[in-house]
């Protein structure tokens, strides 16, 4: 949690020395609060102070990176409970775990089919994060040798799982400037594993499904051997122990600020699960409830394509909404005598119509108003969709040089503008549309003949 | 070592329960939560969420193949429909009166009541009855599906805050619940809330449905509002209590995604399994947000979310 001013102050010399510009400390500890001043401006802050002040005001739950610079993967610092509270800020990575006993053709298919995946949805490209390599040979060279054969077509981060540590010093040889996570330090191996990742300079998970007062007490002992960067695998492996779990987990950190439990997490959604949609459910649920990485034993593009949309929803600023960018789109192949719709650029609205359009099998053409990213009626409502703005982009976009008709579509919930974009743009006859895209098909049938 | 103690939140207020069915009609209830959705650690779960199957009242025009050939004939016939909906694990059923809509049939009162008796007839679930969603038409035919449906404490729907005063008028005098659907949008839904409660309705008729987005399609903007009015209720707000319903079928089969079936990239994969995951995603992500009745197309997805339910309440 961010610190009050008040809190600061508790911090400062209290000599109201002004050297830091500021009449008292305390009027400066608010602006240190506003984050309009740094703290180091007092020259007379004791170290232990600092010190202190720093790990008062960490993030309720640490930033882990995982992966080299250029290819890094952030997860945690969240502050809410709830997305509508402000937003969610570092979306999950999502890995496909591969297993070092498989043969080298198929780790080499398996680095292939996710690292050619790559849709693209309302202008923003989907893909998964990177890779999960198991020790499960349980040998050390075999699982550095697996690990090199990913790294050769791949850059993408790494999580390294095994239980054993020598296995995980072989592989960290060949993998520690890259940054991977290390998968695990437990009860029983966490000292050469939290030495492992100092040593290295890498991020470790600390495993502990006996409980979470249990998972605290391993975390502290690996924080005394220097290592911060922590990521959590409580066990809960099924829907319900998922859920209250990581709810737990969230509320501790936010609500309590309990810093042993601060940090992100890790699931495995697929080992409990008898089918690939028990996986996509159960991953499904971890992306909005509190997975920093969510590690997918199947992968499939019809797997992939979903979740992926799902976290793009749900890491959706609720303040931003997401926009394409304004001007005329042909939709499917169409002509001069093709109708001209309108409508606006924010991304759900024009996929909508644009999807639609595409269904109905009718080209047409579309002229995206620039209204911020709100929908019709909301833009409408906020005065940022009227007949000034249309005729506006119209010019903008020199929309009559594309089609030899004087005739436009208008969104049948914003009918009221007829009259004015008939003013506004002379000669031009407005038709006005159904109120849903979904019925833009049936209305071109009746009433748009080329 | 820290011990951690369980950081369980007061909340004061709790989820009306609503019962549908009964008297020789199999009957559930819904609601009655005093905690967030399925955190069992926190408070019990007295009704755990059931999952509807959406029947229409005729045959759809334009489902995708893949509904199309997982139902065959059944979608030629409401009862048949019905019956293999119940074997198929509905817990109720939602009967769409589409062909009394305008461009679709503009089919009248008595085409609904034979409906509605059929499918009465057909199976002992209990019944959720949707009109086509305009204004004259809705009120026409439910008035008369609330009278042949007497006794059999059905739900009705959508009120609107523009048109709710019949449709609530007729279900206070034949004992059925309301179903009030508003904009994906807190305060509008609580509004109607207070309108059919002005009506005479009681919290334990009323059923919220808050407008669902399908994943990719305004989901987020359904999950985040459906979480403000389940954590305001739990707040002791009465009147953004009532239970929540989605149509997580029929928003999830109506995007491209499980629409279409040529013409797409290569890279979106299978459609079958696309369209079925949308629909299950779609649906786990909204029970989670406080969903008390999810309403469902495809059987295969009606079995998961059964299972996911299963398994939430543990
Ligand atoms: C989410 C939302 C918001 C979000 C913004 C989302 C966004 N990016 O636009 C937030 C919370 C920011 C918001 C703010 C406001 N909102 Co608002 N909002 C909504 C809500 C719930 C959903 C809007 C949405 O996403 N619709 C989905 C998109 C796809 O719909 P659409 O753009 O209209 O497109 C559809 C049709 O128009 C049609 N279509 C679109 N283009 C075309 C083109 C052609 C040719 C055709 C034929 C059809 C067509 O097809 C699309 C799919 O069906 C609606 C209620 C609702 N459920 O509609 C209220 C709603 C639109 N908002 C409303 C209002 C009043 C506001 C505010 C003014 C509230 C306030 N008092 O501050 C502000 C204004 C914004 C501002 N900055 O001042 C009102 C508008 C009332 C009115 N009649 O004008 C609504 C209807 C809610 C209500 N009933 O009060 N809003
Ligand atoms: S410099 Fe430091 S001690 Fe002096 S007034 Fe500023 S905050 Fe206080």
């Amino acid at each position: 949690m961010a610190l009050s001013g008040i809190e600061i102050y508790k911090f400062l010399p209290k000599t109201n020395c002004k050297k830091c510009g500021f009449p008292t400390c305390l009027a400066f500890a608010m602006k240190v609060a506003q984050k309009t001043v740094d703290i180091i401006t007092c020259p007379d802050l004791s170290d232990e102070s600092r010190q202190a002040l720093e790990s008062a005001g960490r993030p309720p739950i640490k930033l882990v990176s995982i992966g080299a610079d250029g290819k890094k993967l952030e997860i945690g610092n969240e502050v809410v409970m709830f997305r509508h509270e402000k937003t969610f800020y570092h979306p999950p990575g999502i890995m496909r775990r591969i297993k070092d006993s498989s043969p080298a053709e198929t780790v080499a298919q398996q680095v292939a089919e996710v690292t050619e995946f790559k849709v693209d949805r309302v202008g923003i490209e989907l893909s998964l994060n990177g890779f999960a390599i198991e020790n499960d040979s349980g040998d050390g060279a075999a699982f550095a040798k697996c690990v090199e054969a990913v790294m050769a077509k791949t850059d993408l981060p790494l999580v390294l799982m095994s239980s054993k540590p020598e296995a995980m010093a072989a592989a960290l040889e060949k993998s520690a400037a890259s940054r991977p996570l290390i998968y695990a330090a437990t009860g029983d191996n966490w000292e050469p594993m939290a030495e492992l990742a100092s040593k290295h300079g890498c991020p470790l998970a600390v495993a502990e499904p006996k409980g979470l007062s249990e998972l605290a007490a391993l975390v502290e002992e690996v924080n005394k051997k220097g290592v911060e960067d922590i990521v959590l695998d409580p066990g809960a492996r099924d829907l319900g122990s998922s859920l209250n779990t990581l709810t737990q987990l969230r509320r501790l950190a936010i609500k309590k600020n309990f810093q042993p439990l601060g940090y992100p997490i890790i699931t495995f959604p697929g080992t409990n699960a008898a089918s690939v949609d028990e996986e996509a459910v159960l991953a499904s649920q971890q992306v909005a409830k509190y997975a920093g990485i969510i590690v997918l034993d199947n992968f499939s593009p019809a797997l992939a394509y979903p979740l992926l949309t799902l976290r793009l929803n749900i890491y959706t600023d609720p303040q931003k909404p997401i926009q394409v960018q304004p001007g005329v789109y042909p939709i499917g192949a169409p002509k001069e005598s093709s109708p001209l719709c309108v409508t606006t650029n924010f991304s759900l609205t024009y996929f909508s119509v644009a999807g639609e359009l595409e269904g109905s099998g009718h080209a047409a053409w579309l002229l995206v108003c620039d209204t911020e990213g709100l929908s019709v009626l909301t833009a409408w409502a906020a005065g940022k969709f009227d007949a000034e703005k249309i005729a506006k982009n119209f010019k903008e976009f020199d929309v009559a040089s594309k089609i030899n008709h004087q005739r436009v579509i208008i969104p049948g919930r914003v009918a009221v503008l007829k009259g004015e974009i008939e003013e506004e743009l002379a000669g031009w006859d407005v038709m006005v549309g159904p109120p849903d895209a979904m019925d833009i098909g049936g209305y071109l049938k009746n009433n748009w003949s080329n | 070592m820290p011990g951690v103690e369980t950081p369980l939140e007061k909340w004061t207020g709790k989820v009306h329960e609503v019962t549908l069915g009964g008297n020789g009609r199999k009957s559930i209830t819904v609601g009655g939560e005093s905690t967030l959705p399925f955190l069992s650690f926190e408070a019990p779960i007295p009704h755990p969420p059931v999952v509807a199957i959406e029947v229409l009242d005729m045959e759809p025009q334009d489902w995708s193949p893949h509904l199309v050939s997982v139902w065959g004939d059944a979608l030629k016939d409401p009862a048949v429909w019905a019956k293999k909906a119940v074997e198929c694990g509905a817990d109720l059923i939602v009967l769409r009166l589409r062909s009394a809509h305008p461009e679709a049939g503009d089919t009248g009162v008595d085409h609904a009541k034979k409906a509605v008796e059929a499918v009465l007839a057909a199976v002992d679930l209990p019944l959720i009855v949707l009109g086509p969603e305009v204004e004259e038409k809705d009120n026409e035919v439910l008035v008369g599906v609330s009278d042949v449906a007497r006794g059999q404490k059905i739900a009705l729907g959508n009120c609107s805050e523009k048109n709710h005063r019949t449709i609530a008028a007729v279900c206070l005098s034949d004992g059925h619940v309301a179903i009030g659907k508003s904009p994906i949008e807190i305060n509008l839904a609580k509004q109607l809330n207070i309108l059919l409660s002005d009506v005479g309705l009681a919290p334990e008729s009323i059923l919220m449905d808050p407008t669902t987005g399908a994943l990719g399609y305004g989901l987020e903007y359904s999950y985040s509002v459906m979480e403000r009015l389940r954590i305001a209720a739990l707040m002791g707000d009465k009147m953004t209590a009532m239970p929540m319903l989605c149509t997580v079928g029929e928003e999830s089969w109506r995007q491209k995604e499980s629409r279409a079936t040529e013409g797409l990239p290569p890279l979106w994969g299978d459609h079958q399994e696309r369209a079925i995951l949308w629909e299950e995603i779609t649906a786990v992500s909204l029970l989670n947000s406080g969903a008390d009745i999810v309403v469902l197309r495809h059987p295969r997805v009606v079995e998961r979310i059964k299972a996911t339910i299963a398994s939430l309440v543990g």
